[in-house]
């Protein structure tokens, strides 16, 4: 079957090597895994931009007691517009571009398996964000009631929350479809002879996000719908007075909300699985153990979305159950680290950018997980719950975790999309800067939290002054470094050192990607290689 | 009433206290506690032990989790900078290519982390049990929040007294944008009320818990204490302060409520179960004479249900 398709796909689209449009229609009605993978990576930059300027404001206004520089609710809108864009703009894109890049490189497929929906789910991202961003010039503002949009507040915005909820309704309709591209694409398109088992890391960790994202991007669809007719049409679903329910949103959107954190972490795992064995030439320690311990997570994550309720008055018995399912997913999650430790253990290590940005990430994302276990006790929450402590938790993961994984992966791979060696010395500047910086930045969150500073506040007490400032300038640094990752980025775009198939010569890169030349041709794998 | 001894306790003195002897006199106010410091248990980087049981209950878990989180991050930090030392291409490390897996050491390295959460889970679990024993409360009182006040009713001893906690002026003109106003010369700012909430000390205090509007969270730190306040629930918690710990205690709504969700403080003012009777009578005599000329309908149209 396998074999039939591709050798399909590989007929039909023989003719179109020569008569690919050019200009901006090669973009507009790409149906191409690589340019349309291009245009999620360039697409989740300008986002991470654009939401990280946001975070400059905030950190700008938090950088002393009192107001400065803007009003609360547009402090809020702030708070509200960051998370949106980093979550669905930057990390969630950045992922499926990856993804559109490196399936096919990776399973010997000529392209993805449903182009034409691969280029509508690209597209409505745009939309999708122009409506959320425009709805800053809407009366009222953008939306303000935080990223959870919980009722009753949410359902107080102006005009900005229709805009909202039809932007979630696109990303979603754009995750899904991607993701249904993403299992349709491995489950078909592999190479001949490569079975599940051989698959590669970052594939298997695709393949079961691509599961967790058609699960539960509908349920959020289905939230904030009612939140829409709760709004325009009379409907009771969250109102108490109409016999409906506050919290019910919560469990709904917390149900989609916890497998979410695993979507945005688990390709990451990939990715470290894939550069930890190459800059340590050695295979991977436990592979099947690896992905047995990504389908744990992914099914407890469906278990455990309690966790983010202990605050707003549970059962006793649930609390006892979202606590200790919440922690049993400490067990997968060391499994993971402990496999990537042995995977350098006795190993030959080198330490070229990808690699640095694996070894912070197994070091930060740990963190991010101590932190995380921490909160998953019922008793304790009760003092973390919606401090900063939350704050620094979730940054740890989403930032050295996510957001370093993405930067991994397109240090690794980014010779080999566009055929050049980058600036290495740059590249190293940007890791030591990011590194140093985000613990500069988020590390001091901790105490703040601890100390009681709860988060999503404009102003704050003067106790907590000095962490702040540290936090601040912190964020600043941070932010300034990732200029220098679009300089590398457009430096090696337009030209460098060639680069060779296999990219790494001096270090272990293994799997097919590398056996095509570096910048592989238009249509990757037009024979579909034999694995052994 | 002038700044209080434990006035040291509060993390961060710098240009508070100064300030706070000048302003003194100014900020004796409409309520004469207030004017007090905070007595907050924190050190400004760690969780406040707090003046309940069941506060020292969470720090010490807390501690122990943390602890414990200590403990793995030096073997397995210890483990990858060993490695990161040891085996580098650039000292001629040559990789140990058939170490693929190990059944044996994958499977200790799954049973030994259970080991260590059931060991974690235990005491949260017993802690859990006695955080909602709600049972043999001898004072309750009725919160309900605002955008952006705290309305406190009492029962039981204190019924009748009933009134709204808004942040207190002084703060209120400070926050302003472009106020001029150096938050460092407010007392307390941000942290302070018009009219805290006045508890007896030694005596089991169960709240009950409601939002008039959107969901707010009434936090208060040295409690141990934070729950949601949602509309159409109730929610109920408790605590015990332990005699000799009487003092002001602050904190804050802990969710997102709205524009001025940073802006309604929690300040409980903790008193001996003699001043908090006095301060009962006293109120329960002001409401005798109010009651005759005005009417409450204003209130109880506010009011729940």
């Amino acid at each position: 079957m396998a074999q039939d398709l591709a050798h399909d796909s590989a007929h039909d689209t023989h003719g179109d090597h020569d008569h690919a449009p050019t200009g901006i229609k090669r973009w507009l009605f790409s149906t191409n895994h690589k340019d349309i993978g291009t245009m999620y990576l360039v697409f989740s930059l300008i986002m991470f931009f654009i939401g990280g300027t946001m975070a400059m404001v905030i950190r700008a206004e938090l950088f002393k007691p009192g107001l400065q520089l803007i009003d609360p609710e547009r402090f809020n809108q702030m708070t509200t517009m960051h998370a949106l864009v980093m979550i669905f703009g930057a990390v969630m894109p950045s992922f499926v571009g990856l993804a559109n890049w490196m399936v096919p490189l990776q399973i010997g497929a000529p392209d993805m398996a449903l182009p034409r929906m691969n280029n509508l789910s690209f597209w409505i991202l745009p939309f999708a964000f122009t409506i959320l961003l425009g709805s800053f010039f809407m009366p009222g503002g953008a939306p303000a009631a935080g990223w959870t949009m919980y009722p009753p507040l949410v359902l107080q915005s102006g005009d900005s929350m229709p805009m909202l909820v039809f932007a979630v309704h696109l990303m979603g309709a754009s995750s899904i479809m991607g993701a249904i591209n993403i299992v349709v694409t491995i489950m078909n398109m592999r190479a001949p002879g490569m079975n599940l088992l051989k698959m590669p890391l970052f594939c298997w960790s695709w393949l079961i996000t691509a599961y967790l994202l058609i699960a539960v991007m509908p349920v959020l669809a289905g939230a904030v719908t009612m939140l829409l007719t709760d709004h325009f049409f009379g409907t009771s679903f969250f109102n108490p007075a109409g016999g409906g329910d506050p919290l019910m949103f919560e469990h709904v959107f917390w149900f989609f909300g916890h497998p979410e954190v695993y979507i945005m972490i688990l390709p990451a795992f990939g990715i470290i699985s894939e550069i930890l064995p190459t800059f340590s030439r050695k295979p991977l320690f436990g592979a099947t153990s690896m992905i047995y311990a990504i389908a744990s997570i992914a099914f407890l994550s469906f278990i455990v979305w309690g966790h983010h309720m202990f605050v707003d008055g549970m059962p006793m018995a649930a609390q006892l159950f979202f606590m200790m399912s919440t922690m049993l997913i400490a067990v997968p999650t060391g499994v993971k680290v402990f496999n990537w430790t042995a995977t350098m253990w006795r190993g030959s290590l080198s330490f070229e950018p990808p690699m640095l940005f694996a070894i912070a990430f197994l070091f930060l994302f740990s963190i991010g997980g101590f932190s995380g276990l921490m909160l998953a006790l019922t008793p304790v929450d009760f003092q973390y719950n919606n401090t900063y402590f939350v704050v620094a938790h979730f940054h740890y993961v989403l930032v050295p975790g996510a957001i370093f994984g993405v930067m991994g992966a397109v240090y690794y791979w980014l010779p080999k999309w566009t055929g050049h060696m980058y600036n290495m010395t740059l590249a190293k500047t940007h890791f030591w800067l990011s590194a140093i910086f985000v613990n500069v930045l988020f590390f001091p969150q901790h105490f703040l939290g601890l100390a009681g500073m709860p988060r999503r506040i404009p102003d704050y007490a003067v106790q907590f002054t000095d962490w702040n400032m540290v936090s601040s300038i912190g964020g600043f640094a941070f932010g300034a470094s990732q200029i220098l990752f679009v300089i590398l980025i457009i430096q090696c775009v337009r030209g460098g050192q060639k680069a060779s198939a296999a990219v790494w010569d001096g270090a272990l890169p293994t799997g097919l990607e590398w056996t095509l030349p570096s910048p592989p041709p238009f249509h990757s794998f037009t024979v579909a290689p034999e694995i052994k | 009433m002038s700044a209080s001894a434990s006035d040291n306790r509060a993390h961060r003195p710098r240009g508070l206290f100064l300030d706070r002897i000048g302003k003194a006199a100014a900020a004796l106010g409409a309520t004469a506690a207030s004017a007090t410091a905070g007595a907050n248990t924190s050190n400004g980087y760690n969780l406040p032990v707090g003046v309940t049981q069941l506060s020292r209950d969470i720090y010490d878990l807390h501690m122990e989790a943390f602890w414990i989180c200590v403990g793995i991050a030096i073997v397995v930090f210890g483990a990858m900078i060993y490695s990161l030392v040891k085996f580098r291409a650039s000292q001629g490390a040559v990789a140990d290519t058939t170490m693929l897996h190990s059944t044996k050491v994958e499977i200790a390295w799954t049973i030994v982390p259970v080991v260590i959460l059931v060991v974690m889970a235990i005491p949260a679990a017993e802690l859990i049990l006695r955080m909602e024993d709600m049972r043999n409360s001898d004072l309750s009182i009725r919160v309900t929040g605002y955008q952006w006040k705290w309305q406190y009713q009492y029962m039981d001893a204190g019924a009748g007294i009933d009134f709204f906690s808004t942040l207190k002026q002084d703060s209120n003109f400070a926050r302003e944008l472009h106020s001029g106003i150096d938050p460092n010369s407010v007392p307390n700012y941000l942290l302070n009320v018009d009219h805290p909430l006045v508890v007896p000390s030694g005596t089991k205090v169960r709240i009950i818990l409601t939002s008039g509007d959107v969901i707010h969270a009434w936090y208060v730190p040295d409690f141990g204490l934070k729950r949601s306040a949602v509309p159409g629930f109730i929610n109920e918690l408790w605590f015990k302060v332990d005699p000799g710990k009487e003092g002001i205690y602050r904190g804050q709504c802990a969710a997102l409520c709205g524009r001025d969700h940073g802006y309604m403080p929690v300040v409980v003012d903790v008193r001996t179960p003699d001043d908090f009777k006095k301060w009962v009578d006293d109120q329960k005599a002001q409401l005798k004479q109010a009651a005759v000329p005005t009417s409450d309908a204003p209130r109880s149209a506010q009011a729940l249900n």
